[in-house]
């Protein structure tokens, strides 16, 4: 079983993870009731087991947590997931709201951005992650007070959205557990040993380089800047630079960025280079990667000078 | 050879990305085999698996901002955007395309989703960014053409990908921080950073992003000048 330290915090974050769980339910009954969606049946089986290790996880061994993402995993490799995209607003009613309303929708969020960062300054005790789902339910209060919706309103776009996300909202987590299985089987050892002939002994300079610019690399290859994240921060971030003394909040931020230079550089990330070239038009399929080179390349050396300065 | 063989999982991954074989899935057999190779049990590999996800569930945390946002979209958030745009007068391509990458920079921190290539840029900013060039020019080329349209795809990705971390349930800023705390667990170290934290110092990247971006429009106008002007 998971070791929990119960407190204010942990506590907290458990009731929110159960509200996840809850709309991570309603997102699996709704594809249920779509009768007429495809593999409707399986859709609502991924929802159900990935809600089941939101609300019950911590109270059963890990083992079948394990075996549920292995669950997971075989539904979407084997294509049974897809989404039910119902109660999608038409384009009329959007804009009926809007000439409603006007500016007023964008409250909500602005509350929203903003009442995380007191909450998490001001109530730090709450644990700062907790401020997210805080905010979300005041900014959740404040639309309600100025839209006054149906209450299921609120509950059918939270389903919704979760559905648009699928199944890719939840590989932010599972490569965080693939970077934890990587360091328990010491792939960032191997990893600091290769590279380690690279940086010659206190270069933090080199060190910052060849890390921003291995996170760059990395994402041109896989063309996905979140699993060379986990990657390389376990090989190189941490033993080059972190444990160096290195400021791990600027390695972290300014590392995930440094990789995003490097989706602008690839075609690998065709959702954002390919794709929408198809959508423009273009004469040349490459024309949104060859008009990105540049920033992404002075962006990159941007990434380096600034991790150097503010890191160490 | 010898330890290199760990780096197997890694080979996996990119092989599956390079295939297109379904993300998740790709991510979980690279976890298994690295673990096999690694020397661990299966029942060791399912619980370090189970344990890592369940403690990364602050990972997926941006779940419960989606009812608002979601609600917001439908009382016509996207819309009012498009009516901000179309209602600024007498620009230039670059000018254009600047100011679209400020808001779209701006939205992006405030995790808004004003924006998409679909939503936004063929609709809206790429028409309206080929409109400002032929009136000031009269006929464009083809080749000017597409590298508008490079341009206009560009202040999206940019606005989306250097500034969706300053908001602190984004899930890249939350995947740093489950990726850190990791890291400092498995090494035995009694640090955690926080999403709060990550938030605040990923805003210097966003505002240089918008500068880069801005110099690279502006200097794409005197680009076109150069070509058309007589």
């Amino acid at each position: 079983m998971l070791e929990i330290e119960w407190n204010t915090s942990t506590i907290l974050a458990e009731v929110f993870y159960c509200m996840i769980g809850l709309i991570l339910l309603l997102v699996g009954i709704s594809a249920l009731k779509n009768k007429n969606a495809e593999k409707n049946v399986t859709t609502a089986i991924f929802w159900f087991i990935l809600a089941a290790t939101f609300i019950i996880g911590p109270y059963i061994p890990t083992w079948i947590t394990g075996l549920c993402i292995i669950g997971l995993a075989v539904l979407t490799g084997g294509g049974f997931v897809k989404p039910a995209a119902v109660n999608i607003p038409t384009a009329e009613e959007t804009r009926a709201n809007a000439d409603k309303y006007g500016y007023k929708s964008f409250i909500p969020p602005v509350v929203l951005a903003l009442s995380a960062v007191v909450v998490a300054t001001v109530f730090s005790s709450l644990g700062a992650n907790n401020a997210i789902g805080i905010s979300a339910i005041i900014a959740l209060i404040v639309a309600i007070i100025i839209f006054k919706p149906k209450l299921s309103t609120p509950f059918k776009d939270g389903v919704r959205l979760t559905d648009n996300v699928g199944t890719t909202g939840i590989l932010p987590q599972v490569l965080a557990a693939l970077g934890s299985l990587f360091t328990a089987a010491g792939v960032g050892a191997v990893i600091a040993a290769g590279v380690g002939a690279l940086i010659p002994e206190g270069s933090h300079f080199i060190a910052v380089a060849v890390y921003c610019i291995g996170m760059a690399l990395f994402t041109m290859i896989m063309g996905n800047g979140f699993a060379a994240f986990a990657v390389i921060t376990v090989g190189i971030g941490y033993p080059f630079l972190i444990a160096q003394g290195a400021n791990p909040v600027v390695v972290g931020a300014l590392g995930l960025t440094a990789g995003y230079c490097g989706t602008l550089m690839t075609p690998m990330a065709a959702n954002f280079n390919i794709m929408p070239a198809a959508l423009l038009e273009t004469k040349s399929k490459y024309a949104i990667i060859f008009s990105q080179l540049p920033v992404a390349l002075v962006m990159l050396v941007i990434h380096i000078l600034l991790m150097y300065f503010l890191a160490f | 050879m010898g330890d290199t063989i760990k780096l197997i999982g890694i080979v996996i991954v990119i092989i599956g990305f390079v295939l297109k074989f379904d993300t998740l899935a790709v991510v979980v057999v690279a976890g298994i085999v690295t673990g096999l190779v690694g020397g661990m049990s299966f029942m060791d590999i399912l619980s370090t698996l189970g344990s890592a996800f369940l403690t990364n569930r602050t990972a997926t945390l941006f779940i419960l901002t989606l009812p608002v946002i979601g609600l917001c979209e439908r009382m016509g958030l996207r819309d009012k955007a498009v009516d901000f745009i179309s209602s600024l007068k007498g620009a230039t391509t670059g000018r254009l395309l600047s100011i679209w990458q400020a808001i779209r920079t701006v939205c992006s921190a405030f995790s808004l989703r004003v924006g998409g290539h679909a939503q936004f840029i063929r609709p809206l900013i790429n028409p309206m960014a080929q409109a400002a060039a032929i009136a000031q020019y009269g006929e464009i080329d083809e080749k000017t053409e597409d590298e508008i349209k490079g341009m206009a795809a560009g202040t999206e990705n940019y606005g989306n990908f250097f500034a969706q971390n300053c908001f602190m349930g984004s899930s890249g800023t939350l995947l740093i921080v489950s990726t850190l705390n990791e890291i400092f667990k498995s090494n035995g170290i009694a640090t955690e950073v926080t999403a709060n934290q990550i938030a605040l110092q990923s805003i210097p990247i966003a505002v240089i992003s918008v500068v880069v971006g801005v110099i690279y429009a502006l200097w794409y106008d005197t680009k076109l000048k150069g070509k058309y002007k007589k």
